[in-house]
């Protein structure tokens, strides 16, 4: 027998084996069955929440950091703080060194309804310059965004979500209506198309996942309407806590963020923001030195440690308790193969050959590692489920992609042949004809 | 029990005593350090907030347009909400201890000029604070109405450095007093904010859990005598008489609506529904943990239990030659329950040096405080308690073999 015959028969053979033995059988599956699910429910999630919120772009998007504050609290090669003051991101946005630049803050609005059945509600903002919709590749379903002449001109225009246009126009083209915004009313020049990216991240002072905005408009209009601005800000010497803080306080609490596309205009860039802090610093308005940070948009979400401490703590439980599974599982098929040292010794007296037994028993291993594989597919499903039901505000992304799908079979058939290997070379260390005196 | 013939078996089955040594031993690591995760959570889901937690409720509104005459109407609203039944008292305030939603943090300097700050505290202001919030003065005095300062005001001020407009005195709650100034008495001291804005310490109190980050000292918390109103992030906090909360809620939003119906309600609960939020993640994961060391307790059982009836199996015809020779069930029964006490403290004794390196890892990457000796013992006993349960049923079967066998074939 040779090939696909030899592979069906010691198929064959496992089965029979596997039937014969229930109790054994089962317990070994469960214990697959059991640490497979575990370790592909929290690595699902793990998977889910450091995933690259914008495929193909975002080794092009850059987050500067520069370090305005003064010298309070200083301690060289600390980190520079992760947003930007309104003055040093003026500046910066207006110098346009980089290919694309946008400028933005996070902001939450009353929307007041013109149907008069609705009554006025909260929306989550963002206030930011034009750039933000070509730098991160933003999908419109009607209309487009605004320009820089919008911007220069604080125009009253707003870009709004699919999710809010379904709510307000029931999913109509709403462009040239008017939305009331904190009693302003703005004119609809967009409606987003699908847009969700996560992590959400150019902004994670708030929900690092499912933060999506509902409305969009020009950040300078919202400076000169005076809508609050949501997020949070830092500040040192007399900024205070500053909840929408002056455009001079000493306060970060903007976003700015870059495209860069080629590894010398980053370099570029770099030596710009160097440059410019010591130009700042020569000014007086710095006190530091310059201390800058260029990072693309996932070493960003790595520096912010976007993914929660407990989804990682959780995710190293279950991958020691897999192991322990697994050992299990070994100490189960020990005795399972040893038990069967009668069969195996006719099996070497009749010809077949060490490698072949190790072959059959590796066989017997796969088919309980698939069986639990199957097993722990479905307590992965129950597992995200039950995630799903956690009011954390990355429980609606756990679910279970194509990848991960065929990952939970191969990771469950590779650590049960790992675990079969062991037993199954000691049992084929067995002298022929041994066992059939013994009996 | 002589204990000989059971190492000499075992050493015979070198692999496998040592497979359940092995897993025996990841399973008490792993059962220590979730046991140790769980006391954690659990403490910090029970931190004393420091308030009259079962007697508060809050509304927190946003407004549509400018209010130009908010002070005046935050006025009106806490005279309205004071004449509701079953209100003892009325407070705005910036926010909430365990609200996890902070809006203020302050760092506090002993000198003028320090480079670096002494302590980082939850900063709380608000009018008609610490009675509302049932928060005691241990020693010093409340703040008098002529020092409180308007929020709108105090901005600016603090701004421009204009000390006039600022502020000049603030509470601090025990923790910090002892923290600044060990077993010294805080009243009359001078901290410093800022760039040196100097404020006179003039009342302890007792001791106020923060909105969040309570790993930077879960209680501490001052508070300055500022104004501010529902416009600015203020929320209302109402203290209720022993009564009927709920209702007291319903009352107050109606009656805060009447007065100004273009506002938008964006918070009305209790405050223990409030608490019930800040910790629901700590509540969850400690389930988690729980569900992972019952998985890892019963997949360990079912392992020795798999195991033992394997050797169980495999000794018949021992166990029968050793009835036969005149050994009781009752030695049969002992003979595997001593194995697998033998095979389980090897394993702890094995995995107790393990606890303390996964503990180390989990320190250095998650913040955590050195495993305390007291889990180990647990993480044992845990595990004796396992393997004897998982090793009973075998042994039973073992100890039910008739002597007979030993004549037979099989």
């Amino acid at each position: 027998m040779k090939g696909k015959g030899m592979f069906g028969y010691y198929f064959d053979l496992a089965l029979r084996s596997l039937r014969r033995n229930k109790v054994l059988t089962a317990l070994m599956v469960m214990a697959i069955a059991l640490g497979i699910g575990t370790s592909m429910t929290t690595l699902t999630v793990l998977h889910v929440l450091s995933g690259d919120p914008l495929p193909g772009r975002s080794s092009t998007l850059y987050a500067p950091q520069l370090d305005p504050r003064d010298m309070g609290d200083y301690q060289a090669q600390g980190e520079p703080p992760d947003r930007v003051t309104w003055i040093d991101g003026m500046n910066l946005l207006q110098a346009k060194r980089a290919d694309r630049q946008a400028l933005m803050t996070g902001g939450s609005v009353a929307i007041q309804p013109a149907q008069s059945a609705f009554d006025p509600f909260y929306e989550t903002a963002r206030y930011t310059t034009a750039d933000f919709f070509p730098m991160f590749g933003v999908p419109f379903r009607y209309g487009h965004a605004w320009g820089a002449p919008e911007d220069a001109a604080s125009a009253a225009v707003v870009v709004i979500s699919s999710t809010l246009n379904d709510k307000l126009f029931g999913g109509r083209d709403s462009r040239g209506r008017m939305l009331r915004v904190e009693g302003h009313a703005l004119r609809i020049i967009g409606v987003l198309g699908d847009w969700r990216p996560n992590p959400h991240f150019y902004d994670l002072n708030l929900k690092s996942y499912g933060g999506d905005e509902g409305v969009y408009l020009p950040l300078s209009t919202s400076q000169d309407l005076h809508l609050a601005h949501v997020g949070g800000a830092d500040c040192w010497g007399n900024g205070g806590d500053g909840a929408t803080p002056a455009h001079t306080a000493p306060c970060v609490w903007l976003q700015f963020w870059v495209q860069l596309d080629t590894p010398t205009r980053v370099a570029a860039y770099r030596q710009f923001l160097i440059h410019y802090s010591l130009e700042q610093k020569s000014l007086g308005r710095f006190l530091r030195p310059p201390n800058v940070r260029l990072r693309n948009l996932m070493q960003w979400l790595d520096y912010e440690q976007v993914v929660p401490g407990d989804v990682r703590l959780q995710n190293w439980l279950a991958l020691g308790f897999l192991l322990v599974c697994l050992v299990n599982t070994v100490g189960l098929m020990l005795a399972k193969f040893l038990r069967r040292s009668a069969e195996l010794g006719v099996r070497r007296a009749l010809g077949a050959s060490r490698r072949a037994l190790f072959m059959q028993l590796l066989v017997e291993s796969g088919v309980i590692g698939l069986a639990g594989g199957l097993g722990g597919l479905l307590l992965a499903y129950l597992g995200l489920w039950l995630v799903r039901r956690r009011p954390a505000d990355y429980a609606p992304l756990a679910h279970l992609d194509g990848a991960m799908l065929g990952m939970t079979l191969v990771l469950a058939v590779v650590a049960s042949l790992l675990a079969g290997a062991l037993p199954a070379w000691r049992a084929c260390q067995i002298t022929p004809g041994l066992q059939l005196k013994s009996h | 029990m002589d204990i000989r013939p059971i190492l000499s078996t075992l050493r015979r089955h070198k692999i496998t005593a040592s497979l359940l040594i092995l897993q025996i031993a990841l399973t008490c690591a792993i059962v220590c350090n979730a046991v140790f995760l769980i006391h954690q959570r659990l403490q910090q889901i029970d931190i004393p907030s420091g308030i009259a937690e079962h007697e508060l409720l809050q509304i927190r509104f946003a407004y549509i347009g400018d209010r130009p005459n908010a002070y005046a109407q935050a006025q009106t609203d806490l005279a309205t909400l004071r004449q509701i039944a079953g209100v003892q008292a009325v407070a705005l305030a910036n926010q909430l201890p365990l609200s996890g939603y902070s809006m203020s943090n302050s760092g506090i300097k002993l000198l003028p000029q320090q480079q670096k700050t002494s302590l980082e505290v939850a900063s709380y202001y608000g009018q008609n604070l610490l009675a509302t919030l049932g928060v005691r003065l241990i020693s010093g005095r409340d703040f008098q109405p002529d020092e409180l300062v308007d929020l709108k005001t105090a901005l600016p001020a603090l701004h421009s450095g204009d000390m006039k407009n600022l502020p000049h005195t603030v509470i601090i709650d025990q923790p910090v007093a002892a923290r600044l100034w060990p077993g010294q008495n805080a009243l009359g001291k001078t901290i410093y904010f800022g760039n040196d804005i100097p404020m006179q310490v003039v009342g302890v109190s007792s001791p106020l859990a923060r909105p969040d980050s309570l790993q930077m000292g879960a209680q501490n918390s001052i508070v300055f005598p500022i104004r501010l109103t529902a416009t600015e992030g203020g929320s209302y906090v109402i203290r209720t008489t022993t009564g009927d909360r709920e209702q007291v809620l319903k009352s107050a939003l109606a009656a805060l609506k009447r007065l100004d119906p273009n506002r938008i309600v964006l918070e009305q609960r209790t405050y223990d529904e409030l608490r019930h939020g800040y910790f629901q993640d700590d509540r969850a994961m400690a389930g988690m943990l729980a569900g992972v060391i019952a998985a890892l307790l019963l997949v360990t059982a079912l392992g020795i239990a798999g195991l033992a009836s394997f050797w169980v199996g495999q000794r018949r015809r021992t166990i029968g030659v050793r009835r036969a020779l005149g050994a009781t069930r009752g030695n049969i029964l002992h003979y595997f329950q001593t194995e697998n006490f033998l095979l389980a403290t090897i394993g702890i004794a094995l995995g107790m040096a393990l606890p303390y390196g996964i503990n180390l890892l989990l320190m250095m990457r998650y913040e955590l405080p050195r495993l305390p000796g007291i889990y180990l013992p647990v993480g044992a006993l845990a595990l004796w308690a396992i393997g004897q349960l998982a090793v009973l049923g075998p042994a039973l079967r073992a100890a039910a073999v008739p002597p007979v066998v030993a004549t037979r074939g099989d």
